[in-house]
């Protein structure tokens, strides 16, 4: 590992102004579980590593009771979120994809925000934010702005934040009721995996729990990033959903994707995975919609 | 680059050690304070044999910064036993033959240490969850997952294990 400085400031604007005085030479390090290794091999190579792990509003979870907005700081850890019995209850996307990445030593350390900023297209914590319709709220040099989880990566390992930006959090907002959703981490094995697919489902159905009134379908490693299958969700919206449907949705869902062969699978099995799992989840939905009424 | 002084809080002692800011913890636990227990093997946070606990919660020492565990309770696998007393989830280790060329043993005792703080009497299923971050080349997994389930017995003969080996007959 190169040398570097390391500095650790306690507030979102100071982080930003320590990288405006080294813009070229600087990084920023979340948990450092994707840094470190990047570091280790020379991937990367700042003279000034700029830590994120003090500032306290950054590792803040909480929804607000009055909007039902959840609000995810980006340094929440996915142990935390794991853990947390309002994610577990009323998020089981987010506790499906968070709680099955890498290893427990891993989740105590590495981020929700260094796992979308990181933006490699097996990021399973990006999906459920995605299908939730996540919000993310950057914050740099020129003030803040924000914009959709979705619309984050730009391509494998590369995002539309400008140099010196911080993902600060993820908004969530408040879900319908009558909404189930659910995330598979398809791999080989169960533990220390990388997704083969990654398939996030959420499903919202109007007050006779018949007719969907919302789909999200959302995929991992399906395309260069994270990417949702508008034309399956345009099929399930407005029409009554059973199993017929969702095996409808789970073939044009499949079609959509843009799977590839790769060292851990070939692009037809994806497609098959994408196919299967699209229905299943789909049914899992359902499932937690009828058991939370 | 110049070596800063930081204090680590370590198995209950504070230590005061010169560091440089890109030495991991596991660096400076072996190399500067000659606490060889935690080992490394990948480097890269995917085996498990460095792990140590940080406030409590089992993280890999090869991804983390030493400056960054500066003002965290660190406990490494020299904390558990209490002097030559071995703590009782060591002794399941040698008694249930969990040990064979022992490069794994350290990380495995130190995940399956943080699970029993949570879960004295784990079943099966949730051992296997808890060191699921740890890799035994060996593939001993058997014995190191009857060892954690059965840590509370330090018998020779591990009663749990003889119900375990009827149960199957």
């Amino acid at each position: 590992m190169k040398a570097f400085k390391y500095l650790s400031p306690k507030t979102v604007e100071e982080a930003i102004a320590f990288h405006g005085q080294h813009s070229e030479t600087s990084k920023f390090i979340g948990g450092g579980t994707d840094v470190i290794v990047k570091l280790k091999e020379g991937w990367m190579e700042p003279d000034f590593l700029i830590s994120l792990k003090k500032i306290e509003e950054m590792s803040e979870l909480h929804k607000n009771e009055a909007t039902q907005e959840l609000s995810i700081g980006a340094m929440v850890t996915h142990a935390t979120l794991e853990k947390s019995l309002m994610i577990q209850n009323d998020y089981p996307i987010i506790y499906d994809a968070v709680s099955n990445i890498g290893s427990l030593q891993v989740r105590n350390v590495g981020t929700i925000g260094g796992n979308l900023i990181n933006a490699v297209p097996s990021a399973d914590g990006a999906i459920p934010l995605i299908a939730l319709d996540g919000v993310a709220l950057l914050h740099g040099p020129d003030g803040e702005r924000s914009c959709d989880v979705k619309d984050i990566f730009v391509a494998p390992y590369k995002t539309i934040l400008k140099p010196g930006e911080i993902l600060k959090k993820i908004a969530i907002p408040p879900q319908a009721s009558n909404t189930g959703s659910a995330y598979i981490k398809f791999g080989r094995r169960a533990a220390m995996e990388l997704p083969l697919i990654g398939i996030g489902v959420l499903l919202t159905l109007d007050e006779t729990k018949e007719i969907c009134i919302k789909a999200r379908i959302c995929l991992g490693v399906a395309a260069p990033v994270p990417m949702r299958a508008f034309g399956a969700e345009k099929l399930l919206v407005g029409k009554k959903i059973n199993e017929e449907i969702l095996i409808e949705a789970g073939k044009i869902a499949a079609d959509e994707s843009k799977v590839r062969d790769s060292v851990r699978g070939k692009a037809w099995h994806r497609k098959e995975m994408i196919r299967v799992h699209v229905r299943r989840i789909g049914l899992k939905c359902l499932e937690i919609i009828k058991n939370n009424s | 680059m110049e070596k800063i002084l930081i204090t680590l809080n370590i198995n209950d002692k504070p230590c005061e050690v010169m560091v440089y800011p890109n030495d991991t913890l596991l660096e400076v636990l072996r190399d500067e304070l000659d606490l060889t227990g935690s080992k490394e093997s990948c480097g890269e946070g995917v085996c498990g044999s460095c792990t140590i606990h940080m406030d409590d919660k089992p993280v890999r020492s090869c991804l983390t910064l030493a400056m960054e565990a500066t003002g965290t309770k660190i406990k490494t696998v020299e904390g558990l036993a209490k002097g030559d007393e071995l703590s009782s989830l060591q002794q399941s280790f040698v008694d249930h033959g969990a040990v064979q060329c022992g490069f794994c043993t350290p990380g495995m005792l130190m995940s399956a240490d943080a699970l029993l703080k949570i879960n004295s009497k784990p079943d099966e299923k949730t051992v296997r969850k808890a060191i699921a971050g740890n890799i035994c080349r060996c593939t001993g997994y058997t014995k190191i997952v009857k060892a954690v389930a059965h840590a509370g017995n330090s018998q020779d003969h591990c009663p749990d294990c003889i119900t375990f080996s009827k149960a199957k007959e």
